[in-house]
């Protein structure tokens, strides 16, 4: 993490720049704006102090460029949550290191004018130089509604635009406007405080401008009558959301394979052609293995946030979020944080990105720790692994096979456990009792692929950037400690297979396993599965091709036979039954993977909540598995 | 500001909640309860919910919470935590 964008100063440092910033309702197209004026350029952070991203881009004006930054979306300057209070702070340029800017273009909707009248008076109140980029207003004239945009000029005393932000009219003219900001028009008299008055001025300000509210949307209602009906609405809901889980599962599968299987035929070249020294194998499985991890995480994430752009531009995640809202409560979190935890049954790198459509931070954060503790993709082979170890296939449990059964209660295990897991953030360090849930029923709109597409890209570039070099470091070390040191006398006459569990039962990565045996110990696990389980750390599914490796089957893709005769120092088989219940629920709970670590850092702009999710979920994962064990050893297992 | 009544409305009926409506029905708002949170009852003010703003519900969840008003030419979902804390009156001539 070099980058300076996390150093708290955010990306635009330089107080010479001309800065532009656009505020707005959440909804009012102010991010279709800010992306028609600063395209793919725009950079990503953080506030500093806050979890709050933070975007910022340029625009260029008759040679002069200009930064644009896209604050939260507010409804109000009374900020009474973090992520509205940067708003307000930084407006004030109550905010070290970062100047308020030289002026604002406020974006709002023109079907919503009479809600956001109070937010334009109380921006223009700043008294720094304000521009009205009103959206919608296509929209506006369809339901029958109206607006005369020059005497709303005239009325506010401020410039006004209209532009239709999805198609991009009216952007070239807002665009032309930014260059000359200090010779705007400012308001002969600031709108007043007061909030009776504020209502009032803004009625007078819309019947200057012969303002008639739309109708309400005929086509969005009867979308909605189907959509959000008791019966048809819950049967819509569940196929959405079964198509949503299918896709970012297994359509992202193979191409995820297809990438795997790409670099470890590069991987393996490099390796061949250096005749397996030590920089052959770094290069080939070190390097290249750990920019496959990155890699291979990239077509989930960017068909995730296809789906979810695709679903919020159309105003379907608003829907889903309503029906859910009440089975949210419970945890104390919010209807919008079911698609994070829903996405992290596939993985958590992806659904912990998806929290950023939660308007809390709070909310956020409790999401982002307890996400993990779904069952992701990656816990399956493991899970196959030890169930096969455990329960014979043909066994049945009153009819269903006993193996289905345990792998059902794992999955059910590990998401009751996020439930209770946020339940428990949300009403102790994470409380947020005051700002009420208030969220807006967008009319349905047709999604523009432009917005898709920047969202899309956004995170694949962000999860690259900032995620991909963390795991790509720890997947170096993990590999050094496994393959270090060098065994390339000894292992000479050796067949590669052979050759691979000698280095690796003697590497560091066996006296880091030797090392933690005593934390282990009481779970039964001996220094050989305590090796498997660094090296899991870089994926969970590494510990079966490591367990494979480390008990020198023959066969490392199927290393059952091995391991359920392996026995450990003192002759005692390994994989007994209650150590093997201990192993699940080890992975059922523990936050054994690093790169969700490094995408919590990212999405949290600190260390503290990753290190306090790795703390905490390791604390329960090994209480719950020397539980576990401590019962099957009872029970005569 | 927003909990003084303002003058007697038209509407005939006594004050209830909003939570209390029924989907289809329509109201007219007085203000918010006086034990409500300033800076809450100030949001729910700024979302639209001001004296003599007329309110329609719209649906209730299946699951029986939240429920979607439309509001200043917005449809915007509460829980029922919230609508308690906005007094209406009834419209009865609709």
């Amino acid at each position: 993490m070099t980058s300076c964008h996390d150093s708290g100063g955010g990306p635009v440092a330089v107080a010479s720049t001309r800065r532009i910033a656009l505020v707005g309702s959440p909804n009012a197209g102010k991010t279709s704006v800010f992306n028609h004026l600063t395209g793919l350029r725009a950079k990503t952070g953080n506030y500093p102090g806050v979890t709050v991203g933070r975007s910022v881009g340029t625009v260029k004006v008759d040679g002069v460029t200009i930064a644009v930054e896209d604050l939260p979306g507010t409804y109000s300057l009374d900020a009474i949550s973090p992520d509205e209070q940067v708003v307000t702070d930084l407006l004030a340029g109550a905010f070290d290191h970062i100047e308020p800017p030289g002026a604002i273009v406020l974006v709002a909707d023109a079907t919503t004018l009479r809600r956001s009248i109070l937010l334009v008076a109380q921006v223009i109140r700043l008294g720094l130089p304000c521009l009205l980029a009103l959206t919608m207003g296509d929209e506006l004239t369809v339901r029958g509604g109206r607006v005369d945009v020059d005497a709303l000029s005239a009325a506010l005393g401020i410039p006004v635009t209209a532009v239709v932000a999805h198609r991009g009219s009216g952007i070239d003219d807002l665009r032309a406007q930014l260059g000359t900001f200090d010779r705007w028009q400012r308001p002969p008299i600031l709108p007043p405080s007061d909030p009776e008055a504020a209502d009032a001025w803004g009625k007078s300000v819309l019947d200057a401008a012969d303002y008639a509210a739309p109708r309400p949307d005929q086509r969005t209602n009867r979308i909605d009558q189907v959509v959000l009906h008791p019966v048809w609405g819950v049967g819509v809901f569940f196929a959405v959301m079964f198509a949503f889980f299918q896709i970012v599962f297994t359509v992202a599968a193979p191409l995820q394979d297809l990438v795997g299987q790409g670099l470890t035929w590069i991987g393996g070249r490099v390796t061949g052609h250096s005749g397996n020294s030590i920089l052959g194998g770094l290069i080939g499985d070190g390097i290249i293995g750990g920019v496959g991890t990155v890699l291979q995480f990239v077509p989930q994430i960017m068909l995730l946030f296809l789906l979810i752009a695709l679903l919020e531009n159309v105003g379907y995640m608003a829907r889903a979020a309503f029906l859910m809202d009440r089975v949210m409560a419970r945890t104390g979190l919010e209807g919008r944080a079911f698609v994070a935890m829903l996405s992290s049954f596939a993985c958590a790198v992806p659904g912990i990105m998806a929290t950023r459509t939660l308007p809390s931070s709070r909310d956020r954060i409790a999401t982002v720790l307890s996400a993990p503790l779904m069952t992701c993709s990656a816990r399956l082979p493991v899970y196959t692994l030890l169930i096969g170890l455990l329960v014979a296939p043909q066994t049945r449990w009153w009819g269903f096979s006993a193996q289905g059964i345990t792998m059902f209660l794992l999955y059910l295990g590990g998401g009751t456990a996020a439930l209770i897991s946020a339940w428990l953030f949300k009403s102790t360090i994470l409380r947020s009792d005051l700002l009420p849930f208030t969220m807006e029923l967008p009319p349905y709109r047709f999604p523009y692929p432009k917005a898709v597409l920047v969202a899309m890209w956004g995170a694949a570039k962000m999860f690259l950037r900032k995620a991909g070099t963390i795991i790509l470091a720890t997947s170096l070390v993990l590999w050094t400690l496994l393959n270090l040191p060098p065994r390339g006398a000894e292992t000479a006459h050796l067949s590669p297979t052979d050759a691979t569990a000698y280095v690796m039962d003697r590497s560091y990565a066996a006296d880091v396993g030797k090392a933690i045996e005593p934390v282990f110990e009481p779970l039964g696990f001996d220094w050989r599965t305590d090796i498997a389980l660094v090296g899991s750390l870089s994926a969970r599914e590494v510990f079966v091709s490591t367990l494979g490796q480390v008990a020198a089957a023959t066969d490392p893709a199927d290393p059952r036979e091995a391991l359920m005769t392996m026995t450990d120092d003192h002759g005692r088989r390994v994989f007994a039954a209650p150590t093997v219940v201990a192993l699940l629920l080890y992975f059922m709970f523990a936050l054994q993977c690093m790169s969700t670590v490094a995408v919590m850092r990212r999405e949290t702009n600190s260390w503290r909540w990753p290190a306090l999710a790795f703390g905490y979920m390791f604390v329960l994962a090994w209480v719950m598995a020397f539980a576990a064990r401590s019962i099957a050893i009872g029970l005569g297992a | 500001m927003l909990r003084q009544r303002p003058a007697a409305p038209k509407q005939s009926g006594a004050t209830i909640k909003l939570a209390q409506l029924a989907p289809g029905q329509q109201a007219t708002i007085v203000g918010t309860v006086p034990d409500a949170a300033p800076p809450v009852a100030g949001r729910l003010w700024q979302l639209g919910f001001r004296p003599a703003t007329h309110v329609d519900v719209i649906r209730r969840a299946p699951l029986g919470d939240p429920t979607i008003y439309r509001v200043q030419d917005t449809e915007l979902c509460l829980r029922r935590r919230e609508a308690r804390l906005i007094e209406v009156v009834f419209d009865t001539d609709r």
